[in-house]
């Protein structure tokens, strides 16, 4: 591995890192606009110190373990969703050739399996907890992680069935005559449900529902431990985010207008990135405008409408495909 | 390539030794999880990526979080670990573990006359597809059958009983 | 409603709203779902409820309950005559003085404390006290990082207006006689009566 390669991956995780922190920063900045207030703007420049302040006061704070809690486990956890977040963002493509691991031909997968093992994090850490929210908010995170698990995958069918190919590189290059937003509407917004529901985020933050079960899974967790709860979540949100645009909008694809800089055109890089920020901010506003759905509410609108509509949404794409190919 | 298959194979046993051997039912599935991930590598290595996914997909994504998640409900308490350290006892395990033994030596000396199945090419999601809708298609419908029989009796199951006239 | 009126004479009850079922729920669902987030992203344009707290100080009335001070009658001389009322009606018990008495038999508080870690600002002193000199003022920046700095002494209370009542002068209307002032020259006042003369 060239140390260009090693830089490249370092950068780009960084800048993911780094993007979450600030997340904090935007999400709280935004849902005050929402909500007609002004959000954090004192400390520093548009309120922008307030990441750093944030970040001091979580380094600095008491790391706990509960004396009832399963030590290893407990410690370990947390890790696990930043490892895991982190690691399904290798496959993504943020410009052509560009991404940390490469072009890889079941980058789709990879991805979904990451996301799959992220459910360890919550689940782990509220069973170490020992703490009955914990362990609720546990139970409803797994449940609701494995049911829309399934929908985010079947609806990704579509969109891999029309690019021929489980590579996110030639997905996205597979939507130069056209983005998949349109032919795959239904596979999108089904995507999104479940994103939103595999991040934990509201409307669907079951896991953390703070009325009913204080904090959910890491009820316990305080600290940096907590805080990789917290910005593996933002990690999430934009994986989630980058996702979105990789499948259905295009990923990095929109008009270079032929601007380079030191010889390489970073135009693509700008798209995706300004992708990604409006997917982030409509995150942040699912957030300040849709209440909470009831927990049976949320299974039951996932098994009896997420489902059929993903299988619906497969079948018909795989005719249509065919159909075209005159098979 | 194949560093990669010796480590995680390594990591694999390992994994799996302790995952017998651990009295707590929470870490001896966690270790069993790392087994799996560790065998997703080994599949990796021998130039099978699709497999590999899956593997992470299915069994340690899906399958290993329902074990945990039925383990969690259960609520095992101390008791239980104790239960299991008498169960490790070596007059438990003696007889199945030089059975065992034998067949591992039988597996490993059949393995051992083949040649080796590193360096093959690789076999994408394509070539997976290919291979089970032509000469595996009866086996891929069989066992959707399967799937359906068992979708259908955990619906059954699970229905909602209809309403009985509560009166007395 | 009015035609249920006429026909039953009583106020009918409105049918519970039915909930659309089905496909119809989706759909529905969806729309209504889509609405409030467009709702709800056009208040980034609205006018912010903020009130930038310290460049910008809220409207308080007059007669918020804030700051307690002690005023001055309008010759300037305390009005607190050291009846202990406040004390006494104090629901925390944070108010604590002493009295004192001038030559001329003017009561005044030799000292005055009010403990503001405890206060919360009533308004019961303010009720009790005879000669409006414990008041309440709109003043509530009184955060201190040292919780004894909260225990405001005499010299702390003590301001050199009149307060919210201008002109009242309690030794100008009592009875009582001190210095420049004998007895029956209070507003309002008779002269005083020699009850042993028979002469009318």
């Amino acid at each position: 591995m060239s140390s260009e390669r090693m830089a490249l991956i370092g950068t780009i995780l960084l800048a993911v890192v780094a993007t979450a922190a600030l997340l904090i920063w935007v999400e709280r900045r935004m849902l005050g606009l929402w909500q007609d207030r002004w959000g954090p703007n004192r400390v520093g420049f548009l309120g922008l110190g307030q990441v750093v302040a944030d970040m001091i006061k979580i380094f600095m704070k008491d790391d706990w373990i509960p004396p009832f809690a399963d030590r290893p486990v407990f410690v370990i956890a947390p890790a696990i969703v930043m490892v895991t977040v982190l690691l399904a963002f290798a496959v993504v493509p943020i410009a052509p050739g560009v991404s940390v691991a490469g072009d890889w031909n079941v980058g789709v997968l990879f991805v979904l399996g990451m996301t799959s093992l992220a459910v360890y994090s919550v689940m782990l850490g509220g069973w170490a907890s020992n703490n009955k929210y914990a362990l609720l908010g546990a139970m409803r995170s797994t449940a609701q992680s494995i049911s829309y698990e399934v929908f985010m995958g079947l609806a990704l069918l579509g969109v891999v069935i029309q690019a021929g190919s489980f590579s996110l590189e030639d997905i996205v290059l597979a939507q130069q005559d056209g983005w998949f937003i349109g032919p795959q509407f239904l596979g999108f917004v089904l995507f999104l449900i479940a994103g939103l529901a595999e991040t934990h985020r509201l409307p669907l933050d079951l896991p953390e529902a703070e009325h009913e079960l204080t904090a959910g899974f890491h009820t316990e967790y305080s600290g940096m431990k907590f805080g990789m709860f917290f910005v593996g979540e933002y990690v999430a949100v934009i994986l989630v985010s980058g996702l979105l645009t990789t499948l259905y909008f295009g990923g990095w694809l929109g008009p270079t207008w032929g601007l380079t800089l030191a010889g390489w055109s970073f135009m693509p890089l700008v798209w995706f990135v300004l992708k990604t920020g409006a997917f982030i901010l409509f995150f942040i506003l699912l957030r300040a405008a849709i209440p909470r759905p009831r927990y049976d509410q949320l299974m039951r609108f996932g098994w009896l409408v997420l489902l059929p509509l993903a299988l619906l949404n497969t079948a018909v794409t795989g005719a249509f495909v065919l159909l075209r190919s005159g098979a | 390539m194949s560093t990669l298959f010796y480590v995680a194979s390594a990591v694999a046993l390992a994994a799996t030794l302790l995952a017998i051997t651990r009295a707590h039912p929470v870490h001896a599935l966690l270790y069993l999880i790392v087994s799996l991930l560790a065998v997703a590598a080994t599949m990796l290595a021998l130039g099978a990526p699709f497999a590999a996914m899956l593997e992470v997909m299915v069994y340690a994504g899906a399958i290993m979080v329902l074990f945990v998640f039925v383990v969690m409900l259960l609520n095992l308490g101390p008791g239980v670990a104790e239960h299991e350290r008498q169960w490790l006892r070596p007059g438990y395990w003696i007889g199945p573990g030089v059975l065992c033994a034998v067949l591992l030596a039988q597996l490993l000396m059949s393995v051992l006359a083949q040649p080796a199945l590193t360096g093959t090419h690789e076999v994408d999601a394509k070539a997976v597809g290919i291979a089970l809708f032509g000469p595996y298609l009866l086996a891929v419908e069989l066992g959707s059958m399967l799937l359906l029989a068992g979708l259908i009796s955990a619906y059954h199951i699970g229905r909602r009983e209809p309403a009985r006239s509560t009166a007395p | 409603m009015s035609r249920h009126l006429k026909e039953h004479g009583t106020p009918a009850v409105p049918p519970p709203p039915v909930s659309p079922g089905g496909l119809r729920l989706i759909v529905e669902g969806f729309f209504t779902q889509l609405l409030s987030l467009w709702r709800v992203f056009l208040h980034l344009f609205a006018r912010r409820a903020t009130i930038e707290y310290p460049e910008q100080k809220p409207y308080l009335p007059p007669r918020y309950r804030g700051r307690i001070v002690l005023t001055r009658d309008p010759d300037g001389q305390e009005r607190c005559v050291a009846c202990n009322l406040c004390a006494v009606a104090c629901p925390v018990g944070c108010i604590a003085l002493q009295k004192a008495e001038t030559p001329d038999g003017r009561w005044y508080p030799e000292w005055f404390r009010i403990n503001f870690s405890r206060c919360i600002y009533c308004g019961m002193c303010e009720e009790a006290c005879p000669t409006y000199a414990i008041q309440l003022t709109p003043d509530y920046e009184m955060a201190e990082y040292d919780r004894r700095n909260m225990v405001y002494e005499k010299e702390h209370l003590l301001i050199a207006g009149q307060g919210k009542y201008p002109g009242y002068s309690f030794y100008r209307v009592a009875g009582l006689a001190i210095a420049g002032k004998p007895k029956g020259a209070a507003q309002h006042e008779e002269p005083p009566v020699d009850p042993r003369s028979l002469l009318p």
